[in-house]
């Protein structure tokens, strides 16, 4: 059976997820692999989150959030800028290829965006192949 | 009525943390008082055999320190395991892999061709490696097998309790020691004991403003303010991310924490907490500046996972 990636997204709940929302009443085309957590600002999104997201299997974690200027918080959104940046600095020094790691800024009216990115990150981790190659992901009950 | 059993044993260790039972100093005439001593290579004679002859839960309290890096290293862990009745990770390479947890970064190829033969220092002309078996002429020698991975205590064979530090400070040794001596009853299976609940920042003696960081600078590079929290002055210090207990002896004195008492209570990895700490707190929203400023810190993996490599999600996620 062919390769397909599992994302984890983790949308926050002001934009991205209303985008995400918009492109499905939309009916617009995108890939299924992505697998939607809803936060209230991508600024929730604690480093952990993703790591835990890569040991359990996922491919690749995308982090969406208002655009900067715009968050629903004020600041949460910059806290996520540079918390992924730091983040990427360790996954590379860790043998994590930095691209699995993305964040996209997709306001509630960017259903296009939306699907434009869950689109863009399958294929790129397509090529990527998977983060786990021995290892089936697993479902685990809450910690 | 014969005393309690105790043993402590070293694995993959430097040695500090059997330094500093004995820094104790005089009270360790109270431990030799309150127990029998089953083992210690450091500092007695008995042997592995002698252990082996035990019968199964006779030591009634086994202090492992050292990482699980060889083969003899887990054969010891799973004996001492099987011979104790409360077997507790000692310090900071049992807790979380410690300093040579870092050996994790390299493949076993690597480490044995720097150790052995690329070394500037190294005299090795024929490219000598260590074999796990050689036959020379007075027979077969055996040399345990190093691991590829180096691993923490609990990674091995279950653990009961923590004692975190590199090394445990003799205070907190003794702290631990004299509740079991005087048979306090000890927290639930899997504590960490002989530190705070906690982070540094409460023992530190400087002073706390708002954190507004528009660079990182290394302590070397200007004369730091004996006053003021290093973090504000932009020098790395791990401690918002680091279990209390130690006193925060190294920045009293003006060394950033390198954070070897582990993560404080409730979070499970030290160096993601960390991240989010210090993004908190970078004072930028332009992503080419925050890239800037991220690279003036020095070697990532040794300031955030210094101690925790070993035990870090960031291994357990890329592996």
């Amino acid at each position: 059976m062919a390769f397909e990636p599992r994302i984890i997204g983790f949308l926050c709940n002001w934009c991205s997820y209303s985008g995400a929302d918009l492109a499905g009443v939309s009916r617009i085309q995108s890939a299924p692999n992505l697998r939607s957590v809803r936060v209230m600002c991508s600024g929730r999104v604690d480093p952990t989150f993703i790591l835990r997201a890569f040991e359990l299997g996922a491919d690749g974690v995308l982090v969406a959030g208002c655009h900067p200027g715009d968050c629903h918080y004020a600041e949460g959104n910059y806290k996520t800028m540079r918390r992924v940046a730091l983040l990427k600095v360790l996954l590379k020094a860790n043998g994590i290829d930095p691209r699995r790691l993305r964040v996209e800024w997709i306001s509630a009216s960017e259903g296009d965006k939306f699907a434009r990115t869950v689109n863009e990150m399958t294929e790129e981790l397509r090529q990527l192949g998977p983060l786990h190659p021995a290892v089936e992901p697993v479902a685990v009950a809450a910690d | 009525m014969s005393k309690p059993k105790l043993a402590i044993y070293w694995a993959a260790s430097c040695g500090g943390c059997d330094i500093a039972i004995l820094d104790i100093e005089a009270k360790i005439l109270d431990v030799a008082a309150a127990f029998d001593l089953a083992l210690w290579p450091c500092a007695a004679d008995f042997k592995k055999k002698d252990v082996e002859a035990m019968p199964e839960g006779s030591i009634d309290l086994c202090l492992f320190n050292g990482g699980i890096r060889s083969s003899e290293n887990l054969e010891m862990a799973k004996l001492l395991r099987s011979r104790s009745k409360v077997l507790v990770a000692f310090g900071s390479c049992a807790h979380e892999g410690g300093i040579p947890g870092l050996a994790n970064q390299f493949t076993h190829d690597e480490l044995f061709a720097s150790s052995y033969r690329e070394t500037p220092s190294t005299d090795n002309a024929a490219g000598v490696l260590p074999l796990t078996h050689s036959a020379v002429k007075e027979g077969d020698l055996e040399l345990p097998v190093i691991e590829t991975t180096l691993k923490t205590l609990d990674q091995v064979v279950d653990v009961d309790y923590y004692i975190p530090g590199c090394p445990p400070q003799p205070t907190q040794i003794w702290a631990v020691m004299e509740t079991i001596i005087q048979g306090k009853p000890l927290p639930p299976k899997g504590s960490v004991v002989g530190a705070g609940d906690k982070t540094c920042c409460e023992e530190c003696p400087r002073t706390r403003d708002e954190k507004k960081l528009r660079h990182f600078r290394r302590p070397f590079e200007f004369f730091p303010d004996p006053a003021q929290c290093l973090l504000d002055q932009g020098i790395v210090c791990m401690g918002p991310a680091t279990r209390s207990g130690c006193g925060g002896l190294c920045v009293a004195v003006g060394v950033p924490c390198r954070g070897c008492y582990g993560p404080p209570a409730g979070v499970k990895d030290q160096g993601a907490k960390m991240v989010s700490a210090l993004a908190s707190v970078i004072d930028s929203q332009d992503p080419a500046e925050i890239d800037a400023i991220i690279a003036e810190i020095a070697d990532p993996v040794g300031t955030f996972t210094r101690f925790s490599l070993a035990s870090s999600m960031f291994k357990r996620a890329g592996s």
